[in-house]
């Protein structure tokens, strides 16, 4: 695996830094300015994507459709779904793990389809209805799956466990009655090491029937 | 991954003139399940990433005279969902090998036919043909899952495509855009062998894509695909075979019999189709067409079981299809 080019910029690299008093987004930002990634500040407004003109490398204003709400941000066309939602947006449940369409962890649903915000540019996250774990509970009741988790002691560590839980959603939604091999299907793309798989199963097909 | 330009034309004519027509320039996106890796390991390197989500008429499974169409975006999922691909046994077991409901979701089915090669070396930086200082690095190195057929050099990967096999097993065409104009070609065209470092598994322009993929009626044969696997979910398979049986009473008038991961191409087997031909298709005969498909195999340091493993995936392709 060759390592990080250091032009990749903030929005690239993992999310190690601690909260301290000032908010991850603003934190990115910061770095961001000072490694002169945010090239596109202070001059004339940015292209809009989806056009049949080419836009970039620089960032350009994109519209994401996130739990309901609508999201204006400017991004490099490189920067995924993922880091998007993370670095830009503080939606920090999903997880970004491999970075490469094999763990699970950052699953979010878009359009209903369970997908790997890892392997999605964000620019090509427009127009569509992303459905992230923050949105899929309130303050006062979890998602039927959330539920079955707690209730069979499915997670371990929990770095998985949000990926998973949109995993089990995109089995429920589609399948009332899921029998374990569906489950199991339906999970496959989704790794974990702690190995709470005989919970995270049993979760998922009590949470279908719940 | 390297910063590109992002282009996302509404036709695929001007999607093929966005690219550049030499190798490696640009590079283009569909459901992005092997591309992105590939950008963020820096095996690819694309200044402008032409996106095909805007291009009219690329999405769906559908009938099309008496057989099916497959168009460029539409993705595993649809293929597995669609009615009008019901009638193709062996191209949907294939279809259900690819497990992840993420990459069903996102990943497309003319992708599958274009991902990369798996192999580590490649996936490493080492190119197609895994050279390091002059010297090819496969045979004397890890290859397990490397090529035990058309691996004479200088290429040893093995085509990592599942659905291939059952697409040529059943006479798929493919249709191509490119700059100036649309072809169509059998997708057993599509791959090649690369003699040299200059040449892809795949034989398109760099400034061409895959509009639409199509199947003939399946009607009066019998189909079959098998794959022997290490794990049963999310992996690529060892070795798999697609097979198509055309029956005369109950003897076989006409096989066809494509085996996957096993070649740097799908690699259809005259030898088994020999085999099978005038026979009844049963455990026996499928094992004669089993052994008769690497009857000229010549695996390499460490993966002389995929040998073994190739006989008996074409042994029971044969046994899903009788």
């Amino acid at each position: 695996m060759s390592s990080k080019n250091p032009t990749d910029g903030p929005a690239c690299g993992l999310d190690q830094e601690p909260r301290k008093g000032f908010s991850r987004r603003t934190f990115i930002e910061g770095v961001g300015i000072g490694a002169g990634a945010v090239g596109a500040i202070g001059t004339a407004e940015p292209a809009r994507a989806d056009t049949h003109e080419p836009v970039g490398p620089d960032p350009v204003a994109i519209t994401l459709n996130i739990n309901g709400k609508s999201h204006e941000l400017k991004v490099e066309p490189r920067v995924t779904l993922i880091d998007a939602l993370r670095n830009r947006l503080d939606l920090t449940g999903a997880k970004k793990v491999c970075d490469r369409a094999t763990c699970g962890a950052c699953t979010v649903m878009v359009d209903g389809d369970p997908v790997y915000s890892c392997t999605m540019l964000a620019i090509e996250a427009q127009g569509r209805r992303i459905e992230t774990i923050e949105g899929i509970s309130t303050e006062d009741s979890m998602h039927p799956v959330q539920a079955q988790f707690v209730e069979h002691d499915a997670q371990q560590c929990g770095f998985c466990t949000p990926g998973l839980v949109m995993a089990g959603k995109a089995i429920v939604d589609s399948n009332p009655q899921p029998t374990m091999a569906d489950v199991e299907s339906g999970l496959s793309g989704n790794i974990c090491r702690c190995g709470t798989y005989v919970g995270v199963r049993k979760a998922v097909y009590d949470a279908a029937r719940a | 991954m390297q910063n590109f330009e992002y282009i996302a034309p509404e036709s695929a004519i001007a999607a093929a003139q966005a690219l550049s027509p030499k190798p490696g320039l640009t590079a283009v996106l569909a459901g992005g399940t092997d591309l992105l890796s590939l950008m963020k390991e820096r095996v690819e390197t694309p200044t402008r990433v032409v996106s095909l989500r805007n291009v009219a008429g690329l999405r769906g499974v559908s009938k099309q005279g008496g057989g099916l169409r497959i168009g460029a975006m539409a993705t595993v999922q649809d293929l597995l969902d669609s009615k009008a691909a019901a009638g193709y046994a062996s191209l949907l077991q294939a279809a259900r090998g690819i497990t992840a409901p993420q990459v069903r979701a996102m990943g497309t089915v003319a992708g599958d036919l274009l991902q990369r090669p798996r192999c580590w070396y490649y996936r490493n930086g080492y190119g197609l043909l895994a050279m390091h200082d002059g010297k090819a690095l496969v045979p004397s190195g890890e290859n397990r899952y490397h090529a035990i057929l058309g691996n004479k050099g200088p290429a040893y990967f093995v085509s990592a495509s599942s659905l291939a096999p059952a697409l040529i097993s059943l006479g798929a065409q493919v249709t191509v855009a490119g700059p100036e104009g649309e072809r169509s070609m059998a997708v057993s065209d599509l791959f090649q062998i690369p003699s040299s470092a200059s040449e892809r598994e795949n034989t398109l322009e760099p400034n061409e894509i895959v509009t639409e993929i199509t199947v003939p009626s399946a009607s009066g044969w019998k189909t079959g695909t098998y794959e022997v696997r290490q794990r049963q979910l999310l992996d690529w398979p060892l070795v798999t075979a697609s097979v198509a049986l055309r029956m005369r009473g109950n003897r076989v008038s006409d096989a066809r019999v494509v085996l996957g991961h096993v070649a740097p191409i799908p690699w259809r087997s005259s030898e088994a189709e020999t085999a099978l031909n005038g026979q009844a298709a049963n455990e026996s005969s499928g094992e004669a067409a089993g052994k008769a498909a690497v009857a000229a195999a010549t695996p390499l340091s460490q993966n002389e079981a995929k040998v073994h493993l190739a006989t008996i995936a074409v042994k029971r392709a044969v046994a899903m299809a009788g």
